[in-house]
Order: structure tokens, then sequence, then C-alpha cells
């Protein structure tokens, strides 16, 4: 699978790929088994690629999060979700395609599908704006929230956008307004809640669609309030900093955890969820299902009342 | 007119001579003109030539929006730590702390507006720029309870330039924990005014800034969510004049009003007293607590 999307630390595995082709090609031009050799030489791609997983830096991990061939937003609603019927438009100004929305049956339950939408090739990544929402955008997402609410339906978000888009209408069109109102409203909610980090957590333009009862990460998934590289620009001036600000920031999963800011991490194939995206599908459906049915035992009353005070819970201070 | 200018800056510098110090001169960093800092100070730092709104710093918001001898301060004994040993992050707090002389970038406490009692967080900019970390979200949250607890309304002046990115994405939860706790203070009909002061930016501003039942701004804030070199750079375009200013906002629907400073205290106290008119937030009980 030796191809340009080929992250800078998998280098290592292209050289071992090459080897596996130049065999098979012997093989068959020369009508030989190699059979035995073959294995031996996966099997050594397979534990490389092992160990590389195992090891990855934070910056690693964030290109591993940013990979193009990564499973979106709608490449689940169409794997591990049935009967999806989008629902587009903010009522107000316009339908914003950074992020998608709609009705969809995980299992047996009809829920809110709403997440960030990004792009594969430079055309549609025009289209969907790289994942980054504006207001609109925002406040479709709300549109489609409240109305789950209204039928107890349970809403899922799936979130992986760089942030909230830092342009001249955004900023126009409120783009503070539609952050805040969101994160207030999604406090609110008297609906289970469950959000899932499925690539990259960036900042506002993420946690206005991440405020929830549950909140799962993937596990090369990262979840941060600037990136690595916006970090890097601030502190250092210099954005090729950016190993040292993944670093520091603390954007994994397990760094997430550790402060009790999520949940849950679901696992994913060795080598990403690009490399097996129906196996990083099921993983998922397994979590959501889960936390699905444990959620919608409770009532709605009791769900925003604990929800507020998960949130009361974070941070990190001592008093004098 | 070259005499005129030699003869008038000579005058000038006679009478500073004979009269005031040198260093009781300031000069407004918009026009230029020049006055003596008592008429800026009595002016509450809004420059009588152009207008400009001059930095004031948080004591002195305070002193401005609590009558005499009311303020107490609230929650003033939270510090911060470092949870992700961030590198260099407990050298600039404790750096922060000895320049900006206080523990964190907000003051929260009690006082009385024309008679009423109520809450006010005041942000500081002196100190790590405003930036929002778990004191700042800790802090507006208890305030906010407390308004709740006590049914006395919360106002909040702000300034920020966002997220304390030092504490990582736990910053980023304040946005969160005090957006749910505003959400509880709307639920049960307290009265919520922000007042957003040069700049307003970042998570402040996509959290409880925006969220305030008004939202007044003072002249030529600069208000918005991300920043202007950033936009610059994404667009590669220079950006219109007045954009993200108080003064933009309002012309886009965003905020209630721009205020001038020698306003803001008058402003506020009405906008509270009519929603306060009604007998929804404050028991009559209410009102000898502090
Ligand atoms: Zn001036």
């Amino acid at each position: 699978m030796a191809n340009a999307y080929t992250l800078d630390f998998e280098k290592p595995l292209l050289e071992l790929e090459r080897q596996i082709d130049e065999l098979k090609r012997v093989g068959e031009e020369r009508d030989i088994d190699v059979a035995e050799e073959l294995k031996a030489l996966q099997a050594k791609l397979e534990s490389l690629r092992e160990d590389l997983y195992r090891n990855l830096t934070p910056m690693q991990r964030v290109s591993v999060a940013r990979h193009p061939k990564r499973p979106y937003t709608l490449d689940y609603l169409g794997s591990i979700f049935t009967d999806f019927v989008e629902l587009h438009g903010d009522r107000l100004y316009r339908d914003d395609l950074a992020i998608v929305g709609g009705w969809a049956r995980l299992g047996g339950t009809s829920v809110m599908v709403i997440g960030h939408q990004k792009g594969r090739d430079t055309r549609e990544n025009i289209k969907r704006n790289f994942g980054m929402p504006h207001p609109e955008g925002y406040r479709k997402a709300l549109r489609l929230m409240k109305l789950a609410a209204r039928f107890q339906a349970p809403v899922v978000t799936l979130i992986d956008t760089p942030g909230a888009y830092p342009g001249l209408g955004a900023e126009e069109r409120g783009q503070s307004e539609a952050l805040a109102t969101n994160i207030l409203e999604m406090a609110m909610l008297p609906t289970p809640i469950i959000t899932v980090v499925i690539g990259e957590g960036g900042s506002g333009g993420a946690l206005a669609l991440g405020v929830a009862d549950r909140v799962l990460m993937f596990e090369n998934s990262v979840y941060s309030v600037i990136s690595p590289e916006g970090c890097a620009a601030i502190l250092w001036k210099d954005a090729s900093q950016r190993e040292r600000a993944a670093f520091a920031l603390k954007l994994t999963g397990a760094d997430l955890q550790s402060f009790k800011v999520i949940d849950e991490i679901v696992p994913e194939p060795v080598g990403g969820a690009h490399q097996d995206p129906d196996a990083a599908g099921e993983a998922l459906r397994e979590a959501l299902i889960r936390h699905v049915a444990e959620l919608k035992k409770v009532r709605p009353e009791k769900l925003v009342r604990r929800r507020g005070e998960k949130y009361a819970g974070m941070g990190v201070y001592s008093e004098a | 007119m070259a005499w005129f200018k030699k003869e008038r800056k000579a005058r000038i510098s006679q009478r500073t001579k004979l009269e005031i110090p040198k260093d009781a001169w300031e000069r407004c960093e918009s026009c230029g003109h020049v006055d003596i800092r008592e008429r800026f100070e009595r002016a509450f730092n809004v420059c009588g030539e152009c207008g400009h709104h001059r930095r004031f710093s948080a004591e002195e918001y305070i002193e401005l929006l609590t009558d005499a001898g009311t303020w107490r301060e609230l929650f003033g004994n939270l510090r911060s730590q470092d949870p992700l040993k961030f590198e260099n992050y407990a050298d600039r707090l404790a750096l922060a702390m000895k320049k900006a002389g206080t523990s964190d970038a907000v003051y929260t406490g009690f006082g009385r507006l024309e008679g009423l009692p109520y809450h006010i967080g005041v942000m500081n900019f002196a100190f790590m720029g405003g930036s929002m970390g778990s004191v700042v979200g800790e802090k507006i949250a208890r305030l906010a309870r407390r308004s709740v607890d006590k049914r006395l309304p919360l106002v909040i002046v702000c300034t920020s330039g966002g997220a304390r990115m030092q504490e990582g994405v736990l910053s980023l939860m304040q946005m969160a924990k005090t957006s749910a706790t505003i959400g509880v203070l709307k639920a049960e009909a307290i009265p919520f005014i922000t007042i957003l002061t040069n700049p307003t930016t970042g998570g402040v501003s996509a959290s409880f800034a925006m969220q305030g039942d008004a939202i007044l701004a003072e002249p030529g804030a600069v208000i918005g969510f991300a920043g202007q070199r950033v936009i610059k750079q994404t667009i590669g375009q220079d950006l219109p004049e007045g954009f993200q200013t108080a003064e933009f906002l309002v012309e886009h629907g965003q905020i209630d009003d721009v205020v001038p400073r020698g306003s803001l205290r008058e402003t506020t106290a009405r906008i509270l007293r009519h929603m306060l008119g009604h007998g929804a937030a404050i028991p009559p009980a209410a009102q000898t607590l502090s």
C-alpha cells in the first residue's frame, strides 16, 4: 500500500513493502515458491508497523488524526448507521457543508447524528471548507440537537475539525455568539449526548459540538485548545516547532483521560483507522450502542444535572 | 507657522517647569492629545479630544461599577496550578503575579451598584493577557452559582486574549464549565450583563462574554473569536476598516449597544432595574445578604 499518503514516520515501512512487492514479482516471473519468504517479510512488516504505532510521538498522532484517508463522518454514517436522512440548513442563512447531520439508526434506536465533514480532495475540500464551519454550521447543528431533544432522541456528535473558520464572514455573522450559544445549549439539552472525537478536535470549533454526557476519543485522534502549529507560532514565533508544541499541549486520548476530560478511548486497528475502516467502525458502533443504552435509562433532568456537575468539576487549581 | 509652533512648544515646556511635574502629563495613544494625567483620570481615562478609550485597570472598573465601600472580594484564594507541566508556565505565573500584583486574571466579588446588591466579575488583562485557565473558569462559575443561590444579578467586565494555552484542553473546558453555570443562571431568571472591553477575543468571547442578557461594549473595543493576524493570513488580504470593533459588532447585530465608559455605571444599573422590576429574581430578604 505504498503511496503518496504515507506519513513521514511510516517511511521505514515503505522499504519492506517494496521488498514484498519485488519478491512477489520475482516469484511470479520465475514461477518459484516464495510463500515462506513472503510470510516472513509480511510478519516483519506487521511487527514494525505495530512498533511504530505503539510508540507514536504526539505530533505523529496528530498526522494520523489528519490522515487524508481517515474515515470521516459520512463514512461512518454509511457504514455503522442505517436509514440516514440528511437534514440541511440553519433556517437563517444557508447550509454549511462543513457540518452534516440528520436522523439515523444505530442498532434499533433512532438517533440524531451531527458531525464535521472534511473533503478527500481539493474540490471536495473547497465544498466542505476543510471541515471548518461558519456560524451557520453551528446553528444548523443546534437546530438538529433541539429537534432531537423534542423527541427524546439521543444525539451523537462526531468531531473532526481543525477549528472554526478564521474569516471575515464568519466574524460578521457572529462566530463567537454561535459557539457560545451551542456550548451553553448543549450543557442544558434534555436528551442524551455522546461525542466522539474521530480525527482532529480543534478548539472552540470542536467544543461547539462537544459538550456531552459521554466524550470518547478514537485512539489516534487528538483534542486541543490550539493546533501545535498555532501554539508554536505564538510561543516561539516558529510554526516548525510543532513537535515541541504537540508534546507540551498534552492532546492525546490518554492525556485527556488522565485529566478526566474524556470517558473512554475507542481502539483503532494497527496503523490507524484508515488501514481498516470496518474494524474502526465496528469498535465505534459497539461503544455507541453501549453508551446510548446506558444513558437512555436516565431521566432528562438528572442527565442535565449530572452533565453540569461533570463540567463544574473540570480544571486544576488550588485554594490558598 | 514655524515660529508659532516653536513658541507654543516653548510655552508648554515653560509651564510644565513652572507648575506641573513632567511625569504628570499624558498623551492619548490615538490622537496624540496631551493633557495632565488628572484630567484623563477624571474622564475615566477617555481622551477628551478624540474619545479614545485608553487602558483602564481591573481595579478601576471595580471602583467605577461599585458604590464606595461596598466591594467585597470572593474566591480570591484560588491559585493556578501547572497540570500539564507546560514548559515555562510555572515561571510565567510567578512573574504575572508579581507584575500584575494579583493572583490571576479575574476579580470576583460582591458589591452594590446605585444601591442594588449584585455580583461582579472583572477580568484583568494585566495578568497574562486576561487568559482563561482553570482559575478564571472556576471563579466565574462559582460567582454564577452564588448568584443563583443568593438570587443576585451578575455583571462581568470582560477582557481577554483567549484561552490559556499552557493549560491545554483544560482551558478549553473552562468554556463549557462557565457556560453550563450561566445556563442554570438563565433558567433561574437571574439577570446577567456582560461588558466587553478592549480586547475580548478567543475562548472568552465564545463563551460567557456572548451569553449576557444584555451585551454592552466600550467604544473601539476589539471583539471577536479569531485573531486578526490569523484571519489576515487565512484570507490573504487586509481587513476592512473597523473590523471586529464594538461599532462593527453592533452594526452586525451581535451586541446590544456601544456604551462610553462614563455611562457604563448608569446604563448597567438601568438595565438591571428593568430586569429586576417584576419580582422575578430578587426576594427582599436577599437584599440584605452580601
Ligand atoms: Zn485622543
